[in-house]
């Protein structure tokens, strides 16, 4: 390196692979891997998660897995908590959608109405 | 894509406890369940909770897992990484005092949370031996902000401000000894980072070394800066094969991107830093030892003045910081002096990390603000004397120091209220004990350390102490007589006097300290020839009560010596004195209580 902003540019690129180790972030966003998840069609989801937040940049939000939410019927199931410990519940989730959720709660702040649990249409 | 982060500790306990072949099994078991892309391992330094290791944290999950063993790892992917479900029975968790709630959040748990964390900042958090992991924390930011906005004269006057003191145990403002090297002139100065940690039981210097190698290169760059000096030597014990490996990869790594070496940074300042192995003599972490030893001669120390600063190093300036001091400089630098003396006492500023230990629930790396209280840390991080057995007192500041007791427990800790109790802070040892300890045997291990470690320059050290030890070994035998604690407590002081560095003038302390918090125990060991606390195995003598006893022979099976005889349902069982090594077995195996322990 042979300047100050070198040492800053390299920090900031380095930034990212100890971020997931910030405790206290803004929003958890949790998917539900347990056995149902999974045959539903959880790991996608995750993966979909996982690198969209890598490439679009998102350091609000650690993205988590849990164990069985306890609605087998409507996984893959996301559920996005923010700092006060109020959950958002998104059901039925493809990792089309999972894109749209994070883009929508976590990057904008606005929750996806459609896809909540609240307005999941049998 | 990676979604968890796995961190294991690679710190000397955790390694010495089998956590590389964990981190070796789970690379396994990774690979197995198709993991490798998504699971990233990352070993790091010391966590602090040593008493729990091997210990394993999962982010961003925050979940915390404690005595991993290799066979459970397999269970740990496929239950946590691959379904979600944390492990229950491996994880740490703690109760809140509060509420009775059961946390499961790293931070939030009552070792860490009332800690803060400066020195151990990245201990258990990076992987040390990666400088990029340090680069994304700020690393080296006080390095930049030094070389490009201060002046060296700029660089002392915050580190001044700051407040900083030697954390080695002397507790000299940083800055002062910083500003004494930078008005010499000479055409080369040196900065040393004093590395030969040595107090029984303390390991904050090795932690941090192994933990987070890099803020110490930082500092010592800083350092050279500011006292107008090129080059550095770590002079480390080479019992620390650990920490010895990460400087040397972490001195690579940073001459490799220019923040060591010819022209950091692209401005006109070069700094080098080379290792000195010591052989983990005491008396090197006397400063003119150190020097000694580090130029190829005995290490023995020699009188001040001249002060390193003036005279110290092949002759020249030289500053020496203890690894701890070092580890708060570069943020006192990037942050600022006010941030850093916003924390602590009135006249100490910042944190201490205590290595805690002893008869105490958690052991390990504590790291809190000068002025919290013995009782928090011993209680409330700490969590009390285990299996419910009374507190009797705390040693701190290692063979220098001295004991506190129940009533000093409230005394907010920092450098000038513990000398004031009669105590010192030392280099943060703190060990812990109970109603099992006993105070004459504490200052008989203590003063057998001191005759070890004693260089043999000057014969009040030399000869004094090893009087001291005879005389102590006189007492815990029942040699003892009440002449003899006068004469012995006469000596500590002739010691203490006339000795030529701190090992001799604070050897005595651990011996002054208990004769006057527990007269009382000697007294016990010189009058009445007995030891409360039922340590002293001269002084025991075990008997079985021929009416309690249920001629079982319980005890004379497990009698390792043979010592015990009787027949089995007619006559009660008999210790033979003379064969009996007082190693208590038989009280421990009697159902009937019949044993007793004079």
């Amino acid at each position: 390196m042979k300047s100050i902003a070198d040492l800053k540019k390299l920090r900031d690129q380095a930034k990212s692979m100890v971020e997931m180790r910030d405790a206290n972030k803004e929003y958890r966003v949790v998917v539900g891997m347990a056995t149902c998840g999974i045959a539903a069609g959880a790991k996608p989801v995750l993966n979909a998660l996982v690198e969209e937040a890598a490439n679009a940049k998102v350091t609000n939000a650690n993205i988590t897995q849990t164990g069985c939410i306890g609605m087998c019927t409507l996984e893959p199931i996301v559920e996005i908590y923010n700092r006060e410990g109020k959950k958002t519940t998104y059901v039925k989730v493809t990792p089309e959608t999972a894109v749209e959720i994070l883009h929508s709660h976590v990057m904008e702040g606005k929750v996806l109405e459609e896809y909540t649990i609240a307005n999941y249409k049998k | 894509m990676e979604r968890l982060q796995v961190l294991i500790c690679a710190g000397t306990g955790c390694t010495s406890s089998n956590s590389l072949v964990i981190g070796e099994r789970l690379e396994e078991m990774l690979a197995k369940y198709e993991l490798t892309k998504e699971v990233k391992i990352i070993r790091t330094g010391c966590f602090g909770l040593c008493q729990k290791g091997p210990i394993m944290a999962v982010y961003p999950d925050k979940v915390f897992y404690g005595h991993v063993d290799v066979d459970s790892v397999e269970e740990i992917v496929k239950e946590h990484f691959i379904k979600g479900r944390r492990v229950e029975r491996l994880l740490v968790t703690d109760i809140d005092y509060a509420t009775q709630e059961k946390i499961f959040d790293i931070d939030k748990i009552n070792f860490y949370k009332k800690q803060e964390r400066i020195v151990l900042r990245n201990c258990g958090v990076i992987n040390p031996e990666d400088i990029n992991e340090y680069i994304a924390r700020d690393g080296y930011q006080g390095l930049a902000k030094a070389l490009s906005e201060m002046t060296p004269r700029e660089v002392i006057d915050e580190i001044l401000k700051s407040g900083l003191r030697g954390r080695g145990g002397g507790g000299f403002p940083t800055g002062k000894k910083w500003e004494f090297a930078y008005n010499q002139t000479s055409d080369e100065k040196y900065v040393i980072c004093n590395a030969d940690e040595g107090d029984p039981g303390a390991f904050m210097d090795r932690s941090v070394l192994e933990g987070d190698p890099h803020a110490v290169l930082e500092a010592m760059a800083i350092a050279g800066y500011a006292i107008g000096g090129n080059h550095g030597y770590i002079y480390v014990r080479a019992e620390y094969p650990i920490a010895v490996r990460r400087i040397e990869l972490a001195i690579a790594q940073a001459k490799e991107l220019g923040l060591l070496g010819d022209n950091i940074l692209g401005t006109d300042f070069c700094f080098d830093i080379e290792i000195r192995l010591g052989a983990g003599a005491f008396v090197c972490g006397e400063e003119t030892a150190l020097i000694a030893s580090i130029e190829g001669k005995r290490g023995m120390p020699s009188p001040r003045p001249p002060f390193p600063a003036v005279r110290g190093v092949w002759g020249k300036p030289t500053i020496i910081n203890n690894v701890e001091t070092l580890a708060n400089i570069a943020q006192i630098i990037y942050k600022g002096a006010d941030w850093f003396s916003s924390i602590g006492t009135e006249r100490s500023k910042g944190t201490k990390v205590f290595a805690l230990g002893g008869k105490v629930v958690n052991t390990g790396l504590v790291e809190v603000p000068m002025g919290t209280t013995l009782r928090e840390i011993i209680y409330e991080i700490g969590g009390g004397c285990p299996n419910g057995k009374q507190f009797k007192a705390v040693q701190t500041g290692g063979p220098s120091g001295g004991c506190l007791t129940e009533k000093d427990l409230d005394v907010e800790i920092d450098f000038d209220t513990l000398v004031a109790r009669g105590s010192m802070m030392g280099s943060g040892g703190m060990i812990v004990m109970d109603e099992d300890n006993c105070m004459v045997d504490v200052a008989r291990f203590y003063m057998d350390f001191i005759v070890d470690e004693s260089c043999g320059k000057c014969s009040p050290c030399r000869i004094g102490t090893k009087r001291l030890l005879e005389m102590l070994t006189d007492i815990c035998e029942g040699r003892g007589t009440p002449e003899l604690l006068a004469e012995m407590e006469a000596l500590c002081y002739k010691v203490k006097d006339a000795s030529l560095c701190g090992l001799g003038q604070t050897a005595t302390n651990p011996i002054l300290s208990t004769l006057k918090q527990f007269p009382e125990e000697y007294k016990a060991h010189v009058e009445d020839k007995s030891c409360p606390a039922g340590v002293c195995k001269k002084l025991m003598k075990f008997e079985i009560d021929p009416d309690l006893c249920k001629k079982c022979s319980l005890c004379a099976k497990n009698c390792p010596v043979d010592a015990i005889s009787g027949v089995v349902g007619k006559e009660p069982f008999k210790i033979d004195q003379d064969k009996c090594i007082k190693c208590g077995t038989c009280v421990n195996n009697c159902r009937f209580g019949a044993i007793i322990r004079k």
